[in-house]
């Protein structure tokens, strides 16, 4: 069985499905997306069975012909990076449609758009062509754009439309440079190329590899978002349904982060490690910054976003701290920010579907009305603070270590965004949760039993992956390794034979 | 395998068999004005299919390359040029026999001014000698003038008359073109021309001049700027099922031309004119993506954006080898069918004639009309270059040829260009989806223009996840025989 193909385009088969059935009833509409989403997961536990983990390189690859005359491959693979990105995609999926269950208009269109969203995003994490990666990549925004556009908050459509045009601003560099990079890949022994695995062994000049690693940075940072682009995140969040603000958070940002990791660091390891400490400082200012924006926010879903810019920051900082560690921290926290900040956007979807508020000075006592909402918000809310024994505390505290082996500045100066993430997020339980209670939060209903279905299974990860971190890392370990020695390994040779020495003196000879 | 007959008039039956149906339907009009619309569709309809069977035929041509001693080419690239601009003309025809019947409008003459355009514009599509070209390029270009004139609103009257005063201006610089052109290498043969040059025995500065001139000409006929000036008047003012028609069919034929006439006649001198496309491409990407923002009217917005499309099929010809004429015709092939697609949503938007072409008629389309509105964004996703669709896949081939060229900067200026259109491709996609509807206009739900119109989209997004189902023959097409 083509585990990864089915995977990748189960969900499309359902929106098919959704789309052909004439006047479906929105009920059966819901129970299909359910279906397809959990049927999904189950394959995708399929491809985690099958999965070896002491290998480090792409596993189960599928490989059809697709436009011969460009030679471009429809290439699927997994490895220990992509592996759990595509399981948190599939897993979250079937939660984020059963939160959504309270959507009553268009349901059909709404279930069909979070199918194809799946599809793409899955397809992103798992192309191992970079034409096909960019075709997956773009096809995630406009059901995105649909989501946020169609079913969000008041400024829904400037929301959308701000998602939208940055993030296609940054795909426009990454589509000339991975065309760039197929017309310097004639000089391989298979000819031109689109080929990941390929590609990484092409000897590039080193300005032309600075140049290109530039053009897919921006599209990846955008994404991320890492600070200064991440202005569209706080907007885009806000705005969103529950379920989109919940595959935004812990889907869609991962495909920036994820997209540094696979296609900057093995395509350009000597750029990689030249850029590395302007990257950082960007990944620092992100995780302070975010953290201090949050503090000052007063929109709950404001605050949970800020939270997300600082919470990037961690991985980025830890992608590029060139340490095993520091990697498979970021990895880690890439998946358990994706749990956490998950868990938290649905708690404040639930929590604004009874209160119709998000402004926390409008709210309080709630922890008296509802207590076991308010139970479990405080315990996302510390797991997502970096509670040891809980799922985040692993990853920060790798990409904490890792970075201090590198840099005890960046170390240091990370250390403070877990500090301030403690402050914002017990300071908002706080405002939430206690208090005197306005007269018309009282007699909100507490958790029912859809909601508590929804909420379950991420709370387990979270407690798991907290007190056990090891099923992770020991198959994320071997993969991050791989990536780590590659960019040293590759990046040392090119180093020593820069001609840029020799030529410096040459250019400034002639200049005047 | 097929023999074919010794007679050297065979490479040119699909003309034939399209003007010769034309005649045949303008006089059926005539004097059988009781046989109906409907008599007079089909049998254009069966013209264009007779003509698109002639040109598959040609497909494995073993005669010479050229007949009529060098005015006619034989080669693949006439044969699939022929065949995009067959399908053009043929949902053009159906458009139109809606588009007439629903406005009560009586226009046999519609038929065979149409069947005479599209003769003319696989006749451009076919032409090796620089008088051939200009013969064609006036046998469109006259009916279209007719054709955008063909109602009795005013801006239609004031399209045409615009068209025809900038469109005879246009062929003045051709034809200046061509005499400089003669006057560099004593032929109007492509042929000719392109060896006179190689072998350095032509005059250099006068085929520098004809390659100015012959540029402007062109240009104009593709709607680059800054030669677009006419484009949006005439998008708008003519009746929709003819701005579809010619939207398509005229940008076909004119980039088929302009390949003929740059790669072939102008090829040792393709230094010199790069530079010249490449300016033009990238003032036409940026021109036409940013000024379709400001637009508040469908047809103006979707002229504009042809603007740009323009520059992106120029984009690709900057490569000036065979890899760039490949990608052009991809892209002239998606081209063709998602503006189709976009004009014919948008006569089926305009319940009447021309009411309703203001973007705030778009407003709650989704509510109105799920089906309509699905098509329309395909379309416009498919123009904004997002997969999967034929939109996406042709930009990377234009681009793909450009940066192999060594043109990264120009790829470059596209992509982001069309990151500013997808701008307004959107913004029409949220007024459809986002917004309640505004008054009480019904669209058209007719059936049968509404199954025309799945043509173009199934096309769309048929290319846009299989393109390798035509890249095969589009590639065997872009040699170019001379």
């Amino acid at each position: 069985m083509k585990w990864l193909t089915v995977t990748t385009f189960l969900p499309l088969a359902g929106v098919v499905l959704l789309l052909a059935w004439p006047r479906m009833q929105d009920d059966i509409a819901r129970g299909i997306a359910l279906l397809v989403s959990v049927v999904t997961f189950v394959v995708s536990l399929g491809m985690l069975g099958r999965f070896d983990g002491s290998q480090a390189g792409f596993q189960m690859v599928e490989q059809a012909d697709w436009v011969r005359s460009i030679n471009l491959h429809y290439t699927l693979g997994v490895d220990g990076v992509s592996l759990f990105m595509v399981l948190l995609t599939t897993f979250l999926m079937p939660i984020a449609i059963l939160a959504s269950w309270k959507v009553d208009r268009r349901v059909r269109l709404f279930m069909a758009a979070l199918l194809v969203l799946e599809t793409g995003m899955v397809g992103t994490f798992l192309a191992l062509d970079l034409l096909l990666f960019f075709l997956f990549f773009e096809a995630i925004l406009f059901p995105m754009y649909l989501v946020i556009g169609g079913w969000g908050g008041e400024r829904r459509v400037y929301a959308a439309v701000k998602f939208f045009l940055y993030t296609m601003f940054g795909s426009a560099f990454l589509l000339v440079a991975i065309l760039v990079l197929y017309a310097k890949s004639g000089s391989l022994a298979g000819g031109s190329t689109f080929d990941l695995r390929q590609l990484s062994g092409l000897a590039l000049q080193t300005a032309t590899a600075r140049w290109l690693f530039l053009a897919f940075f921006i599209a990846f940072a955008v994404k991320v978002p890492l600070f200064p682009l991440h202005t569209w995140l706080p907007d885009a969040h806000t705005e969103a349904p529950t379920a989109g603000s919940v595959i935004l958070a812990a889907v869609l940002l991962k495909v920036g982060a994820y997209g540094l990791i696979r296609f900057n660091l093995t395509l350009f390891p000597e750029a990689s490690q030249y850029f590395a400490p302007l990257i950082s400082v960007l990944a620092l200012i992100g995780i302070v910054y975010g953290a201090i924006v949050a503090l000052i926010q007063t929109d709950v879903k404001r605050l949970v976003a800020y939270s997300s810019v600082s919470h990037l920051g961690f991985v980025v900082l830890g992608t590029f701290a060139f340490t095993q560690q520091a990697m498979s921290g970021g990895v880690l926290q890439m998946i358990n920010h994706g749990l956490s900040t998950g868990a938290l956007f649905l708690l404040v979807g639930m929590v604004y579907e009874r209160t119709h508020t998000r402004d926390l000075g409008k709210m309080g006592g709630l922890a008296s009305t509802m207590p076991w909402l308010m139970g479990v918000f405080l315990f996302v809310a510390l797991s997502s603070l970096g509670l040891p024994g809980l799922n985040n505390f692993v990853g920060e505290f790798l990409v904490i270590l890792g970075s201090f082996a590198s840099n005890r500045a960046f170390g240091a100066i990370a250390a403070t965004g877990v500090v301030l993430a403690a402050i914002y997020l017990l300071w908002s339980y706080q405002r939430m949760a206690h208090g005197p209670v306005p007269e018309e939060h009282r007699g909100h209903p507490d958790l029912s039993v859809r909601e508590v279905a929804v909420l379950a299974p991420v709370l387990a990860l979270i407690l798991v992956f907290g007190v056990y971190p090891k099923v992770l890392l020991d198959r994320i370990n071997p993969t991050t390794t791989r990536i780590v020695q590659q960019v040293q390994r590759q990046s040392a040779p090119v180093a020593v034979s820069q001609p840029t020495p020799a030529a410096a003196p040459q250019s400034a000879g002639e200049g005047p | 395998m097929l023999s074919h007959p010794p007679l050297d008039f065979w490479p040119l039956a699909p003309e034939l068999i399209l003007t010769g149906t034309a005649i045949v339907v303008l006089l059926a009009g005539a004097f059988m004005p009781r046989a109906g619309r409907g008599g007079l569709l089909m049998l254009s309809l069966a013209g264009v299919a007779g003509a698109a069977a002639a040109s598959i035929l040609l497909w494995d041509w073993s005669g010479e390359l050229t007949i009529l001693g060098g005015m006619v080419a034989t080669d693949r690239f006439a044969v699939v040029a022929r065949l995009i601009l067959l399908g053009v003309t043929a949902i053009g025809l159906l458009y139109g026999y809606h588009y007439f019947e629903r406005s009560g409008e009586q226009r046999a003459e519609f038929y065979p001014l149409v069947l005479f355009a599209a003769a003319g514009m696989t006749l451009i599509a076919a032409a090796t000698d620089l008088i051939v070209v200009f013969l064609a390029l006036e046998i469109l270009s006259l009916s279209l003038y007719v054709l955008t004139g063909s109602s009795r609103r005013l801006a239609a009257v004031e399209g045409s008359t615009k068209y025809f005063l900038l469109g005879a201006f246009s062929s003045a610089f051709f034809l200046y073109g061509i005499a400089m052109a003669y006057g560099a290498a004593d032929s109007t043969h492509l042929s000719a021309v392109a060896r006179a040059l190689a072998g350095q025995t032509g005059n250099q500065a006068l085929a520098l001049t004809a390659v100015a001139f012959l540029a402007i000409g062109f240009a104009f006929k593709v709607s680059a700027v800054p030669f677009h000036m006419w484009t949006p008047d005439v998008y708008q003012g003519a009746p929709t099922a003819v701005t579809a028609f010619m939207s398509a069919g005229t940008k076909v034929a004119a980039f088929a031309a302009f390949v003929r006439v740059f790669d072939v006649a102008f090829q040792p001198l393709v230094w010199d004119w790069t530079p010249i496309v490449w300016t033009l491409a990238a003032v036409s990407v940026v021109v036409g993506s940013v000024l379709a923002i400001a637009q508040k009217d469908i047809k103006r917005m979707l002229a504009y954006s042809s603007v740009a499309h323009a520059g992106f099929v120029l984009i690709g010809l900057t490569a000036g080898d065979q890899r760039g004429i490949a990608a052009a015709l991809f892209y002239l092939l998606a081209y063709s069918f998602m503006i189709l697609g976009a004009f014919g949503v948008v006569m089926l938007v305009s319940s009447r004639g021309e009411e309703h072409t203001d973007l705030a008629s778009y407003a709650g389309l989704y509510h109105r009309s799920p089906l309509l509105a699905g098509l329309m964004s395909l379309f416009l996703l498919s123009m904004a270059g997002i997969p999967p669709t034929a939109g996406f896949i042709a930009k990377v081939s234009v681009f793909r040829a450009a940066i192999d060229a060594g043109h990264w900067e120009l790829a470059l200026v596209g992509v982001l260009a069309s990151v500013v259109a997808a701008f307004f491709y959107i913004r029409v996609m949220v007024l459809m989806y986002m917004q309640e509807p505004t008054g009480e206009a019904e669209p058209d739900r007719s059936l049968l223009p509404t199954l025309v119109i799945a043509i173009p989209a199934i096309v769309t997004l048929l290319l846009g996840v299989l393109p390798g189902l035509v890249t095969g023959f589009l590639e065997k097409a872009s040699v170019i025989g001379w």
